[in-house]
């Protein structure tokens, strides 16, 4: 045995991922969603530079939509690592005041996949690292560590290159791209072990409190401030709820809990029966749909 | 259908739970087979069983199943795996698929590949971070041409703990005899090409039989089922740690300039402070001052740790550079032989430039046109002039500048790389490499006023070293031995490198194992070189079981003066003289790595002499050798 705990593989992969994509590509940048997975994300690169901070900014694509729990542990977390963040909107979803209630998908198309690929484009990176996990959903367990981008963003499943050993090929031609995920390996209980385990601070939604909620189309949402539209006769009611999932405050669907503490979250996460992802909207139009997504180059 | 069903102990005792879970370890493995031998179907069973799968998921599942599943009313397992949907379209899986699951002793990490002959880089790929490959087999068909296949790719890369799991075992009745006469026919294949070891499991993906508990079905089978054996069988890992340290620079960390640090992932061995290190290819040596993480200085770090080293003097170290231990740092050279596994539509155009990442080193390269390829299906070598998609041939490769390496047999970091067409920047091929070649034009050698063409014309002969190769007891001392006193006879300077007077001395300190063989043989062969070099003829007579080492004498040497003499005897005649008594000892287990016994010999392909010692005496046989080496030099003289 070499002594080494599955979480201290993991751990060493990804810096070695980290590290690979900074001294190969010339403009990298890292995708921050806020989210327990860029926590984890961010936690590594400031590991793996470490004594230096990590040489890449951090870059939102904001949707104006998120918790605003969020933007709070954003803008610290940035400031406790040191480092830039860019914080993209969409200027054209902006103007036309894009928002989940009235625009149903093409809120996500625009604020998310247009938006990030405007901010790519205008920053020049040729890198950008997304806390993405193979286990996450079926198109994803086929995707590179070092995933290829054309010029406009797309992903072709069936041009990707070759991965052996731990040799990462991060060539590309001018206006190319690389999404590099050094979270690939792990799954989501990895994920959890390891907040707990290195103490890493996470947006408070992910813990059980008495938060205002409407139930609707058998979601539980959160009314996170006085932009949700109620529907006629829809009243806040204050539950104990968590989030498995964080994204725009009015599609994510929360679910009632009383686990307060982190390995209660854990615990409750491990009891249920239901896979991570279900909260989110996006994936149950149907079963391809995030490899249609992929294709148009969402993250 | 029942879905995921946590463990009793997470409800009782979370952080007890949890403190386990913090503890396992990691098994990452590789599933061979076709669509047909329900490999898709074991893989669905593995989650399904060890509950990984979710309800929305099993209802997802459900769905999918009835819409387009094969089972008819019932749970097409294959599509919990089968990812794209241009996949699912084609009902084939056409790329390498990750799934992960965890069991209450390991976290498991399953690459999922193809199993078609046009998929072998796929299976290449997800071979290459394996450490174990589970085999699949239908025990109504036996061992196929793609079970041959499968099996010498896992060979290929270096995996080392196979899994033969005879699948449908349901539909033979659960034979006893079927599953034996496969695992008989197996071993003899699998022996054949250099499987040391294999695990054969009889089970079943649709019922579940042996998968992850014995099965009432199959009571004579009294092995592991498939899962606890998976979450038992030793990881690989001790190896690399017991290896010498070695650490390629991927980063060097400069925050100011107090500080110079040089980041990287250790490959192999074990980094103390105050060890002594060499940077390679530099070869300037220092020590370790300083064992840097986020967590703290250590005191000492291992084999699969990334650290951050401080050294103790300011010597010049960057990026694809190897920091080593200093009394036994990797090789470096320009030359290599490497076997490649070509991934590309365009084929190999030999001579062209590509580039070459190995470790965190970057170089031109070019490749020679293949010695041979190897038909994947048969095993068997043959010619080519180029590679293409799905070829593995032997070949030469020129770096542009020399770069630090390993054979790969000694570890996959310093040993494998991958070459980039600097057109299209596609990864084209992927590289394992064997030994580097001694001819390097880059090496400086100190110039001596008398060459070794005028020693050679002085004692009026071409140099040549005489190779004899051969089983223990087949009768190469014997046979040199009558060479030399000819030659002797004839006024040829000669001298006889005899292997058991060499072990007496020069390589006194070699023990018998693998390595120390190579090493022998690589003293043996500069010294060979060197009496060449000083116009003698040599004549060695060495056991020489690897074509490896062989190969790189010839490379040490000039075109046509190794001239490979095989020895020919067969196992049971060699044994049956037995003139040392080595055979009885090896027989009764007193001499581990005992050639033909317990280690193998890997015969030469295609040797200048082939001699049979069954069908001509020692004396034709040295007659014949001296007729034969005359002959070719009558041209020289």
């Amino acid at each position: 045995m070499t002594g080494l705990t599955h979480l201290q593989r993991l751990e060493a992969e990804s810096i070695h991922i980290l590290r690979e994509v900074v001294a190969e590509t010339e403009r990298p940048v890292m995708l921050y969603s806020v989210g327990k997975d860029s926590a984890v994300m961010l936690h590594l690169a400031k590991k793996a530079f470490f004594p230096a901070r990590p040489p890449f900014p951090l870059l939102h694509v904001d949707t104006t939509w998120k918790f605003r729990a969020m933007y709070d542990l954003r803008n610290r977390a940035a400031e406790a690592a040191g480092m830039e963040l860019i914080v993209h909107r969409n200027p054209e979803a902006e103007a036309l005041g894009i928002n989940p209630f009235d625009h149903g998908s093409r809120h996500t198309d625009m604020w998310k996949t247009e938006g990030l690929k405007q901010a790519l484009t205008a920053g020049g990176y040729d890198a950008a690292f997304g806390g993405a996990r193979r286990d996450e959903e079926k198109s994803r367990a086929k995707e590179r560590v070092f995933s290829f981008r054309s010029a406009a963003h797309g992903w072709d499943p069936k041009a990707q290159r070759p991965e052996l050993w731990n040799l990462y090929n991060s060539r590309i031609h001018k206006g190319e791209s690389i999404r590099v995920f050094p979270l690939s390996n792990w799954t989501e209980l990895d994920i959890w072990q390891y907040i707990l385990q290195e103490g890493i601070e996470i947006v408070p939604l992910y813990f059980a409190a008495p938060r205002p909620t409407v139930e609707r189309d058998g979601m539980l949402l959160m009314v996170d401030d006085d932009r949700f539209r109620l529907k006629p006769g829809e009243v806040p009611v204050e539950r104990s709820i968590r989030f498995r999932t964080l994204g725009c405050y009015p599609l994510t669907g929360a679910v009632e809990s009383e686990a307060a503490t982190l390995s209660e979250v854990i615990q409750e996460m491990l009891l249920t029966t239901t896979s991570e992802r279900q909260g989110r909207a996006i994936d149950h139009d149907q079963a391809a749909s995030m490899e249609k997504k992929k294709r148009e180059g969402y993250f | 259908m029942t879905a995921y069903q946590p463990d009793a102990l997470i409800a009782a005792d979370i952080n007890a739970y949890l403190a386990t879970h913090a503890a396992k370890s990691m098994l990452r493995f590789i599933t061979c087979g076709s669509v047909d031998d329900g490999k898709s179907t074991l893989i669905g069973r593995l989650l399904y069983d060890s509950k990984t799968i979710f309800e929305d998921q099993l209802s997802q599942l459900e769905a999918d199943s009835r819409r387009v599943g094969t089972q008819g009313a019932n749970i097409d397992f294959a599509l919990l795996v089968d990812g794209l949907a241009a996949e699912r379209e084609q009902g084939i899986t056409i790329d390498v698929a990750y799934r992960f699951f965890a069991t209450e002793k390991r976290k498991f990490i399953v690459a999922d590949t193809p199993g078609h002959e046009q998929y072998t880089r796929n299976m290449v790929t997800g071979a290459s971070t394996a450490d174990l490959a589970v085999i699949l087999i239908d025990a109504r068909k036996g061992v196929l041409t793609q079970t041959r296949r499968h099996s010498y790719l896992a060979h290929l890369v270096g995996i080392k703990e196979i899994v033969l799991a005879v699948n449908k075992m349901d539909l033979v009745g659960n034979d006893q005899s079927v599953f034996n006469a496969i695992v008989a026919d197996y071993a003899a294949f699998a022996r054949g090409i250099g499987i040391e070891r294999f695990t054969a499991i009889p089970l079943s993906g649709l019922t579940g039989a042996n998968v992850t508990t014995p099965s009432p079905d199959m009571p004579w089978y009294e092995g592991p089922p498939l899962l606890p054996h998976l979450e038992t069988v030793a990881i690989d890992g001790d190896r690399a740690v017991a290896a010498s340290f070695r650490m390629p620079v991927q980063w060097v960390n400069r925050p100011d300039l107090d500080f110079r640090g040089f980041a990287g992932l250790i490959a192999s061995g074990r980094v103390s402070v105050g060890d002594r290190v060499r940077i390679t290819p530099s070869g300037r040596t220092t020590s370790i001052a300083r064992i840097v993480t986020y967590d703290g200085d250590r005191d000492q770090a291992i084999a699969g740790e990334a650290v951050t080293l401080v050294l103790a003097e300011e010597v010049d170290c960057s990026r694809g550079d190897v920091i080593a231990a200093a009394e036994d740092p990797p090789e470096v050279a320009d030359q290599f032989v490497a076997t490649i596994v070509w991934m590309a539509d365009a084929p190999l155009v030999p001579g062209r430039s590509y580039s070459l990442k190995l470790g965190a080193q970057l170089v031109g390269a070019t490749v020679q046109p293949p010695r041979h390829v190897v038909d994947v299906n048969s095993q068997e070598q043959r010619p080519a002039d180029t590679l293409a998609l799905n070829d593995i041939g032997l070949a030469e490769v020129y770096a542009d500048r020399p770069i630090v390496f390993e054979p790969y047999a000694k570890g996959s970091t310093l040993g494998g790389f991958i070459l980039i067409d600097r057109a299209t920047n596609a990864t084209v091929a992927a590289g394992m490499i064997d030994h580097a070649l001694r001819r390097s034009q880059n090496v400086h050698w100190q110039s001596t006023v008398i060459t070794r063409e005028a020693h050679a014309r002085q004692k009026g002969q071409s140099p040549k070293v005489l190779w004899f190769t051969g089983l223990s007891g087949s009768g190469k001392s014997t046979i040199a031995n009558l060479v030399e006193q000819k030659l002797h006879a004839m006024g040829r300077h000669s001298f006889l490198l005899d292997g058991d007077n060499i072990r007496h001395g020069l390589n006194r300190d070699l023990d018998f194992s693998e390595a120390g063989r190579v090493e022998n043989i690589r003293r043996v062969g500069e010294v060979a070189k060197l009496m060449a070099d000083a116009g003698l003829i040599v004549l060695t007579a060495f056991i020489s079981p690897f074509k490896a080492e062989r190969d790189m004498v010839r490379a040490l040497l000039p075109e046509g003066e190794f001239v490979e003499i095989f020895v020919d005897t067969p196992l049971a005649v060699a044994e049956n003289r037995d003139v040392k008594g080595l055979y009885a000892k090896a027989r009764a287990g007193e001499i581990a790595e005992f050639t033909g016994i317990s280690s193998p010999y890997e015969a030469p392909e295609r040797p200048e002499i082939h001699v049979d010692t069954t069908k001509e005496t020692a004396e034709q046989a040295a007659a014949r050798i001296v007729e034969h080496v005359l002959g070719v030099w009558s041209y020289d003289l």
